[in-house]
């Protein structure tokens, strides 16, 4: 895995499996498009890239990699919290 | 995420992948993983841990809490299309149940399996009777199902 310059995480402004639309490329609507974006059940997952820690390396993850595959995505409040 | 991190195995021989978010750093999850988590799962956590510190994938899954700075326990199965199947969202001090998570993929898996022929009925677990939905099933779900067999 190729470590890469590690920046903030980012929602892409598109859905799993969707091609961005032009507008959604340009860096200036792309807080608009996030702003809009909501996870629902039986929709499309809002996609992002992040800087990740794996096995040992940093790099960067990409939810859409994944399409294909069944994905459990985790969110919790905070490494080092108790439960 | 350590409980996730013990049964990665079984998800992957599901054909699950698993990523975590946090607003911690990287380095951070780094250092959670080698001086906590590695003690509690033989060979540290096995999948990748997502940095979100400015909060904006927390924020399009709904799971960001602003008054907190922080991200509210909050799990989403997607399937190979890349749909959202379910989503459970919890206040920091209960945590989840990872076998409940188990059951509910395994369920959505039959129902993709068979094309949504079939339905899992409440409590449903694998190798249960299925629900087979369709006009003769209207009104006779009695006949074949009751709350008395969910386990």
């Amino acid at each position: 895995m190729a470590e890469e310059p590690q920046g903030c995480a980012r929602t892409t402004g598109t859905v799993m499996g969707e091609k961005p639309t032009a507008e959604q490329t340009s860096d200036t609507t792309q807080s608009q498009k996030e702003a809009i974006m909501t996870a629902r059940v039986g929709q499309k997952a809002p996609d992002f890239q992040a800087p990740m820690y794996y096995q040992g390396k940093f790099g960067s993850v990409k939810l859409s990699d994944f399409l294909g595959q069944w994905i459990l995505l985790c969110f919790y409040p905070g490494d080092f919290t108790f439960v | 995420m350590s409980a996730v991190a013990a049964k990665y195995p079984e998800l992957q021989k599901m054909g699950v992948e698993v990523i975590s978010v946090s607003v911690d750093s990287h380095f951070v999850h780094k250092m959670w993983n080698d001086h906590e988590l590695s003690k509690m799962v033989e060979g540290g956590v096995p999948f990748r841990m997502a940095s979100d510190q400015a909060g904006n994938v927390g924020r399009a899954y709904g799971v960001w809490d602003e008054n907190q700075g922080i991200e509210l326990r909050g799990r989403f199965i997607i399937d190979p299309d890349g749909v959202i199947q379910a989503m459970e969202v919890m206040t920091p001090p209960v945590g989840r149940r990872l076998a409940e998570t188990i059951r509910q993929i395994q369920a959505f898996q039959h129902v993709r399996e068979t094309k949504g022929a079939e339905a899992t009925p409440a409590g449903w677990m694998p190798g249960d009777m299925t629900l087979k939905p369709g006009p003769d099933l209207v009104g006779n779900v009695w006949k074949v199902w009751n709350p008395s067999m969910e386990k």
